[in-house]
């Protein structure tokens, strides 16, 4: 007597085995192999397309839900929380005035009424329950409710339809796309390693460069597919070319892998232990990259200098910098960060959704990575006034990403990175729009503050994004001074104006 | 499923706070987050420099006195229920309130609103506004616009016209009265789902 293998055994192994052959022949024929030769077949766009007609349905019935059973819908933003009026403050006051009555309309309704600071009382009332800048800066609320229950408010059970759609969703993303998708990111991540290592041993020439270049488009293609991306690339022709730095707006640490998945770029960064150390030390054999010893990092001459040789070497590939954002976060200093931010000389700005609360660029984030900190406010400041000493041509990049379909914003304070990773993985895709500006170069007169302020402005624009010169409480005394007078004077128009008129009379 | 009720768990006293303030669930739930949105060491209080994040806030001339109506005497921290009391006071009147006289006075009737617009003037809360409070009041809203003896002789035909008991001062009832014309702004019809702010001066 002994354990004998039943049949059932035999047939479920086989069963296995034929379903892990046909999962690897189908991902290598409809994902890899594209992947490599940079085609689509156009697949994820269909699945997007029908996605979009799901959603509608879903969000109409909801909405639908809610009023039959009289719940109050939590309705995301259209004008925020307010139903703000734009009417003028001159509009206002008056019509404050009006209605008492009893006045006369006429020249002594335009002094001044213990009333009128009832405007100005609730202007700022408005801004306090929501106003533009901090808006921005949390989760964008979608119109469509996506199948995420993560990204609504208004999930409690409305219909039996509605309930099973969203968990066959539950099942098709965390069933079928997340163990896909995985299994791609290690396979990417994986091929890069191994093949930049091969690459790296090649000679210096033509040939390594040329094959260096296509490895890593290949990896970071399959990336891409790993995180389901969907990108549109607009304006090509305006693509970062040799010898100049690239610069984007930062949303999430995945924006690294969708630039470099359509161009070579050469990263800037700290070197890392463990596995990132690993992909970074393959990577720079194949083509030059800069990584920085944790010790250099520190030395910021050093750090400035190898940014600008390797700028001013034409036959380098661009280098890709993400300008950080301002980090709220009180009382932590950087070490790392800051002496490199500085010495590259490069300014920074909070452009665009998310980068308030958002942690480093990818290529800041090794930095971030390690040492764990964040900028401290004075950091950034100091920033801002450092010279643009490399001076070359800088290439503006506007990345949009469409929240209908994953939350692209990281709230670093709330996930941790492989959190983030995961969410994003079992979201339905990521769908962005990448538009490529023209180049822009520091003109004569310009420092380095204003060219940097052109460089953001013209993303913002490009991306339709909210061009933020606020910096959150770092400048707030010299803003009191230019902004209020606006309002004053405004104010004071009104009121001396009338006065004028009555002594004249 | 539940992600919506495991916000307002959060919030202790959510039924008092609703009972007082006349919010709705959805109301408060979105106060929550922007309370939380305002609250950036996650403290779970507020602190005047977390109002300095407010752009709009820091462009109005009477910014900083709005923020000090946030904090009661001596206080430097502001909790939700304090947050969400205060902005009670502009949501809508509610028309059809029956009057019950043993219960208090809803925040957001024209009395509260009145007194809260008085207070922003009255700031050391005797009372009464006195000439220099209400000098005050006027050079924050107008600066460098005007001439100091411009300023002083609004100030003087305000007082002029409102003191009715001749100290030289507005109390609170001679506040009242001056506006006591000035009748509600017909809100158009409004979301329930979207809360209005509403100043109504009677």
């Amino acid at each position: 007597m002994g354990w004998f293998p039943s049949p059932f055994d035999n047939l479920l192994c086989m069963l296995l085995g034929i379903s892990f052959t046909v999962w690897f022949t189908l991902l290598l024929v409809f994902i890899i192999v594209p992947a490599i030769f940079g085609v689509s077949f156009g697949i994820r766009r269909l699945c997007m397309k029908t996605l979009i007609k799901i959603f509608e349905w879903a969000t109409l019935r909801i909405e639908r839900g809610a009023k039959e059973k009289k719940h109050l819908l939590y309705k995301p933003y259209t004008n925020g929380i307010i139903a703000k009026e734009p009417t003028s403050l001159e509009e206002e006051i008056k019509e404050i005035r009006r209605s008492g009555s009893s006045r006369d309309l006429g020249a002594a309704s335009q002094e001044f009424e213990l009333s009128d600071i009832f405007y100005f009382c609730r202007r700022g009332m408005e801004s306090i329950m929501d106003d533009e800048v901090t808006k921005r800066f949390s989760a964008e609320e979608l119109e469509s409710w996506n199948l995420l229950t993560r990204s609504n408010y208004n999930f409690q059970y409305i219909s039996l339809r509605l309930t099973v759609l969203w968990g066959l969703g539950v099942l098709i993303r965390y069933g079928f796309l997340l163990p896909l998708r995985v299994t791609l990111a290690f396979t990417g991540v994986g091929l890069l390693v191994v093949l930049t290592t091969l690459v790296g041993c090649l000679p210096n020439g033509r040939m390594k460069s040329f094959l260096s270049e296509k490895i890593h488009l290949m990896c970071y293609r399959i990336c891409v597919r790993a995180l389901t991306a969907i990108i549109t690339y607009h304006d090509s022709e305006n693509k970062p070319k040799n010898g100049g730095i690239c610069v984007a707006n930062h949303t999430s640490p995945i924006d690294v892998i969708i630039l470099a998945s359509d161009g070579c770029y050469a990263m800037v960064g700290q070197i890392h232990g463990g596995l990132m150390g690993v992909i970074q030390r393959a990577m720079v054999k194949a083509c030059p990259h800069i990584w920085f010893e944790r010790s250099e990092v520190k030395d910021r001459h050093l750090v400035a200098k190898r940014l600008s040789d390797h700028a001013e070497d034409k036959t380098k590939l661009p280098i890709l910098i993400f300008p950080e954002g301002e980090l709220l976060k009180s009382g932590v200093h950087s070490s790392a960060i800051a002496p490199l931010a500085r010495a590259s000389g490069l300014c920074m700005w909070a452009a665009g959704i998310g980068l308030w609360e958002a942690s480093f660029s990818p290529a800041f984030l090794f930095l971030g990575l390690s040492s764990g900190t964040c900028i401290n406010n004075t950091s950034v400041m100091m920033f801002k006034k450092g010279s643009f000493e490399i001076g070359a041509t800088v290439y503006p990049v506007a990345i949009k990403y469409d929240p209908r379909f994953a939350e692209a914003f990281w709230n670093s304070s709330k996930f941790g990175m492989v959190n983030y990773l995961l969410r994003m993985m079992s979201s339905w895709a990521v769908v962005c729009s990448v538009w490529y500006l023209p180049p822009m170069h520091k003109e004569e007169g310009e420092d380095a503050v204003q060219f940097a302020n052109r460089v953001k402005a013209a993303i913002a624009r490009q991306g339709g994004l909210v061009d933020l010169l606020w910096d959150g409480g770092l400048k707030r005394d010299k803003v009191k001074d230019t902004f209020k007078e606006e309002q004053q004077k405004l104010y004071s128009k009104m009121l001396v104006g009338a006065q004028e008129d009555r002594s004249r009379s | 499923m539940g992600s919506s009720n495991s916000t307002l768990s959060k919030i202790p006293n959510l039924g008092r706070l609703i009972e007082e303030t006349g919010f709705t669930p959805a109301h408060i739930k979105r106060l929550y987050k922007r309370f939380q949105a305002l609250d950036k060491g996650n403290k779970g209080y507020l602190s005047p420099q977390d109002f300095g994040s407010v752009k709009e806030l820091a462009t109005n001339p009477i910014g900083d006195r709005i923020i000090g109506a946030f904090f009661s005497q001596g206080q430097e921290t502001v909790d939700f229920h304090s947050f969400v009391r205060i902005l009670a006071h502009f949501r809508p009147l509610d028309k059809n309130r029956a009057k019950r006289p043993d219960s208090p006075e809803p925040i957001n009737s024209r009395i509260s609103k009145l007194r809260f617009a008085f207070q922003l003037y009255d700031q050391d809360n005797d009372g009464k506004i006195s000439r220099d409070e209400l000098l005050q009041v006027l050079r924050t809203m107008l600066e460098m616009q005007v001439t100091e003896e411009q300023l002083e002789s609004i100030a003087d035909r305000t007082i002029q016209e409102a003191d009715l008991d001749g100290d030289n001062a507005i109390s609170f009832d001679e506040f009242r009265k001056v506006n006591a014309d000035t009748f509600l702004r017909i809100p158009s019809p409004v979301t329930p789902s979207q809360i209005t702010v509403w100043l109504i001066v009677l």
